[in-house]
């Protein structure tokens, strides 16, 4: 309870707005840290205009409502931040709050603060109680779904492999007279540790589950010329006119544009078309291309549905990655022949706005949106994002003081920690694992 | 009429009539043979792993067993003294003709302390407390305040292959009724099993061929205010021996035959998983090649070995062939068989931190009878449960020593809160804050706490005072002595291959450098007139003061938690949908405060959050009033 949480408490969407909101003892001295402008002592419950920056980045222009404890709803200091919605921003925003030393709030916290410290009466704390309730089942179900089989079974695969090393360590310390034991020399642990740092950081990268509501989609439209690639790319984004963002100049990518997409960002990013060349100029662009269909999340490879999958569409399909790829069939009158493939593929005419919708529903399933955007999975993802981040931490933690010759037993701290955090995304408790390893893998004792 | 009655006088005992009789009270210790109190039944050796630490531990809050382990050894070594400085400890080898006779003599020095012999079969009950004791042939003690530390003697059975023999440890008489007495009473008896290795004329033992473990070389006592008994060059040896294909294909041909696989225990009696017997070994490790033995010296006084690791159930005959197919064994004569014991334990689930009984009051137990294992374990508790009998009858709060305070506080919280399944030894593992909890500050730990509630003398906290003050002097003069980076101090560095420091540094905060030792601080300030304990103590916090300081962070959250207290009436019933398994343990443990709900397992976070929020509303209301 002593320690500051925050989290975005405006709905996740697209509104202009998003609010981040910080409560606990450290809430202002955290936001005082990343924002431009002084917040004085005495000051509370007042608006504050300024920019938040970090790493000498400003990140954004924002307003902070500062209210000192103890007149506010969690009867803590808080401190609001409104600022401009749009995932990344925001996100970056909390990110940065978690940096700062901030915990991500558990589902009802805000509101069991109210109740702890006194702030709310007594019949409106058996709704309290009954949020809590309601909010951890929904999300203890989602985290599930989202953790699925997959990402616990790699999870596991990491937790086994430092269950192990832990419980060798520990046999050497337990059972220092056993000699036939493996003994863990820095050496060996420097290649372990490396090793586990090497899956470690893959599932990192692989499980950012808050990648998509942070990052968006990315859909690389890819075809020969005039096969309406353009048309496609219009036709999506006059529909969602209102709003759509200009980002140029954001990425190293030449994004066309943003649509929303039930709340979630998909960036359409034309490229260059793929074709052999010896152009010097159209050379680079190709190798952008290839960069981006690489990167991207989604290959939507336009066709000419009348002419049906050319030769030298064949060709280029060949490397496509099947599992990312869309085809879409643009037809500019009825006539068009049904095409055999085994890539998923969508009729559509990008000009009457046909098949649009088909286009988009696919997209929603791929990437099950709509179980994305639903009020609590940001919380959970950025919870799971969280606590990977810190297992790797520690990892490398453990693995840097190996360098400055930090002795073994200071060093299986940051293994703990680690290993603690992954069964933490898991829902599991740290118990006797260690000891019961122990007994399991090494034969010691009278 | 006695104040306390200590009932037997093994390790938990001793330790346990000690406190009280120096902490002023009229204390009786009931032994059943006072011929074989501190009696080591099992190993002749006392420390290891952790429970090196526990000794040390023990000796800080004044008591005795660190300080006849350094009367009476005859090897000691420092564990993982390479390895690194948190999980060092001690561990002597004991002489068994020595140690009693030693701890014999404290007892007697001890005011206040009467010793009886007596079988307790029953304890005297009025309103739910303990009112004193019953003896086999009648007789009745009353007191208090009873302590049972009745060890592995409660309706204990020796196995040996298909022999099954009423019996408690070595031929000595059991307890038939109490563990009866204490179900009828409403306390859970649990049933547990142990079991120790053979005995074997050292004149039998072919010592040419066995390699040879020796102590090490330099004066190392438990005792913070003990000088060393020995002479370093009169160490006795121990030896390592192996098992090989021979040994295996003899246990895996006889399994049948073993009390344990045979199918002659108990059922349910269940066996320390640290402690497996040596055909368990064989079955659970079948790739295993080779499992290594250690023949250790039992006394100077007689010539017997205990070998440790080959501890079995097997009948006699097959012990004799297992035994001669070891190297160096081939002609070895058991002088003991090796034996599984099987004893009746209460649940430690129905125990208080205190180690008070929840059924009965001013009832306190300690040792082997609330489910653990190991002298170390047994002589903690029996401190504990001592100095809260005492604080009880003061009217005082009982002394509960938290996690991050000692082993002992891990001990203890572990008992209480999880139970236990098998017997339970204690491990660096099982303590999650082991930076902190190291042997060479047990007594900065301790100490002040245990002269605070009267467990430390007077003599003993002048000796403790003035170690902290040579540990804060020394801290001053690295701190005040500045070092100036002139071509003088530049040219050390070079020498010694140490980066130069980019400015004027002042020598504490040199040492907090990876590379940089107090041996090199050496060149340039004197060092002389500090022991080499303080200048460790100095190291270790300097140098590690990262990995320290995040573990004193963690600590600080956990005592937070800690302060929320649960009240002692809480009625867990009416907490709104708290989850059935977690009312049901809470129900079952009442934990003292939030941070030992949190560690019980089937308890979520959520059920926390309920529970938290259970308490808000009907205690604050007595608040307001």
């Amino acid at each position: 309870m002593d320690d500051t949480i925050c989290a975005i408490s405006t709905a996740q969407g697209i509104g202009a707005i998003s609010i981040i909101r910080v409560s606990g003892s450290e809430a202002i001295k955290i936001v005082q840290s990343i924002f431009s402008n002084e917040i004085k002592s005495k000051e509370t419950h007042v608006i504050k205009y300024g920019k938040i920056i970090y790493n000498k980045e400003i990140i954004d222009e924002v307003l902070l409502m500062v209210m000192r404890s103890p007149k506010t709803y969690t009867k803590e200091d808080i401190v609001e931040i409104n600022c401009h919605g749009g995932y990344n921003t925001t996100n970056m925003i909390l990110r940065i709050l978690l940096d700062k030393g901030c915990r991500l709030a558990e589902p009802g916290e805000f509101t069991k603060r109210a109740f702890l410290n006194g702030r709310i009466n007594l019949l409106e704390s058996e709704a309290v109680n009954d949020l809590i309730m309601a909010k951890t089942d929904s999300k203890r179900k989602l985290s599930l779904n989202q953790i699925g089989g997959k990402l616990t079974i790699k999870i596991n695969e990491i937790r086994d492999m430092l269950l192990s090393l832990m419980a060798n360590i520990e046999v050497n310390i337990d059972y220092p007279e056993y000699t036939d034991n493996l003994v863990i020399t820095k050496k060996l642990l420097n290649e372990k540790l490396n090793e586990i740092a090497k899956y470690l950081s893959k599932l990192v990268k692989e499980s950012e589950y808050g990648r998509i509501v942070s990052n968006g989609i990315m859909v690389a439209i890819v075809g020969k010329p005039n096969v309406g690639k353009s048309s496609i790319l219009n036709s999506l984004l006059d529909e969602e006119r209102a709003i759509v963002t200009d980002v140029a100049g954001t990425t190293r990518d030449i994004v066309e544009g943003v649509v929303s997409l039930n709340g979630i960002e998909v960036k359409l990013v034309d490229t260059a078309g793929i074709r052999e060349t010896k152009d010097v100029v159209e050379k680079i662009g190709v190798e952008k291309s290839l960069e981006i269909i690489q990167k991207c999340d989604v290959i939507l490879f336009v066709i000419d549905a009348t002419t049906g999958i050319t030769k030298e569409d064949k060709k280029i399909l060949n490397k496509l990655d099947i599992n990312k790829t869309i085809i879409f069939a643009n037809k500019d009158d009825l006539k068009h022949k049904k095409i055999i493939t085994n890539f998923e593929i969508v009729y559509g005419n990008a000009k009457t706005l046909d098949g649009l919708d088909n286009l988009k529903n696919k997209l929603i399933e791929k990437f099950n949106i709509s179980e994305i955007n639903r009020d609590l999975t940001y919380l959970s993802n950025s919870r799971q994002l969280d606590l990977i981040k810190k297992a790797n931490d520690s990892l490398i933690n453990g693995l840097n003081s190996l360098k400055n010759n930090i002795p073994i037993d200071m060093i299986e701290t940051d293994l703990r920690a680690c290993y603690e955090y992954l069964s933490e995304i898991l829902g599991e408790r740290y118990e006797e694992d260690l000891v019961n390893r122990l007994f399991k893998d090494f034969c010691v004792g009278k | 009429m006695y104040d306390i009655i200590v009932v037997g006088a093994g390790h938990a005992g001793i330790e346990a009539a000690h406190i009280c009789a120096k902490m002023g009270f009229n204390t009786l210790l009931l032994s059943s043979n006072l011929n074989n109190i501190a009696d080591m039944a099992c190993n002749p050796s006392i420390g290891g792993s952790a429970k090196g630490v526990i000794v040390r531990e023990i000796d800080a809050l004044g008591g005795l067993m660190g300080k006849a382990s350094d009367e009476s050894h005859f090897q000691i070594k420092m564990l993982n003294n390479s390895k690194g400085p948190v999980i060092r400890a001690l561990r002597a080898q004991i002489d068994k003709k020595v140690y009693p006779k030693v701890m014999r003599r404290y007892l007697d020095e001890t005011k206040k302390l009467i010793l009886k012999e007596g079988m307790v079969e029953d304890i005297i009950i009025k309103n739910n407390q303990v009112k004193g004791v019953i003896l086999s042939d009648n007789k009745r003690f009353e007191s208090k305040i009873v302590i049972l530390t009745t060890g592995t003697y409660l309706n204990s059975n020796i196995l040996i292959g298909d022999e099954n023999i009423v019996s408690g440890p070595h031929g000595e008489k059991r307890s038939n009724f109490l563990s009866l007495n204490l179900k009828k009473y409403g306390i859970n008896i649990k049933r547990l099993k142990t079991g120790t290795p053979q005995r074997i004329k050292g004149d039998s033992i072919n010592f040419n061929v066995l390699k040879e473990e020796k102590g090490d070389d330099h004066y190392w006592t438990f005792s913070f205010d003990i000088k060393p008994q020995y002479k370093i060059n009169e160490q006795q040896k121990c030896y390592l021996v192996y098992t090989n294909a021979k040994t295996h294909k003899i246990i895996n041909e006889n399994l049948d035959r073993s009390a344990m696989y045979g199918g002659y225990l108990t059922k349910g009696a269940v066996g320390p998983r640290y402690c497996p017997s040596i055909e368990d070994k064989i079955v659970r490790f079948s790739d295993k090649e080779r499992h290594q033995l250690f023949l250790e010296p039992e006394s100077i006084y007689y010539d017997e070995w205990y070998l440790q690791g080959f501890s079995t159930s097997m009948p006699r005959d097959v012990q004799e062939k297992m035994l001669h197919s070891l190297e160096g064994l081939e002609n070895a004569v058991i002088s003991k068989y090796a034996y599984a014991i099987e004893y009746d334990s209460i649940d430690p689930i129905q125990i208080n931190a205190s180690l008070e009984n929840k059924i009965i009051k001013n009832l306190f137990t300690a040792g082997q009878i609330n489910g653990t294992s190991g002298y170390e374990e047994a002589a903690a508790q029996g401190i504990m449960a001592g100095i809260n009998a005492v604080l009880k009858l003061k009217k005082k709060e009982p002394f509960i020593l938290k996690r991050y305070d000692a082993y002992i506080g891990v001990l203890i919280d572990d008992l209480v809160t999880k139970g236990i399944i098998d017997p339970y030894r204690m491990l660096t593992s099982r303590a999650e804050y082991r930076l902190i909890l190291r042997h060479d500050n047990a007594d900065i730990r301790l100490t002040e706490k245990g002269y605070k509630i009267g467990s430390v003398s007077k003599e003993k906290y002048e000796i403790f005072k003035k170690r902290v003050n040579e540990i804060e002097k020394l801290k001053q003069i690295l701190k005040d002595k500045k070092l100036h980076i002139n071509e003088e101090v530049k040219e050390i560095f070079k020498i010694n291959n140490i980066n130069v420091p980019a400015s004027n540094i002042n020598l504490l905060s040199l040492l907090n450098r990876p590379e940089i030792s107090i041996e090199f601080l050496k060149n340039f300030v004197d060092l002389s007139m500090f022991s080499k304990d303080a200048i460790e103590e100095v190291e270790i916090e300097t140098k590690y003061s990262g990995y320290i300081q995040k573990e004193y962070r963690a600590i600080e959250k956990l005592a937070k938690l800690e302060e929320k207290k649960i009240p002692e009436d809480i009625d867990y019933t009416k907490i709104k949908n708290i989850a059935s398994e977690a009312r049901s343990k809470l129900e079952e443990i009442r934990p003292l405060n939030i941070a030992q709900a949190s560690r019980i397992s089937g308890v979520n976070p959520v059920d926390i959050s309920l529970l938290l929020i259970y308490l808000k509303k009907e205690y604050s209301k007595d608040e307001n009033k």
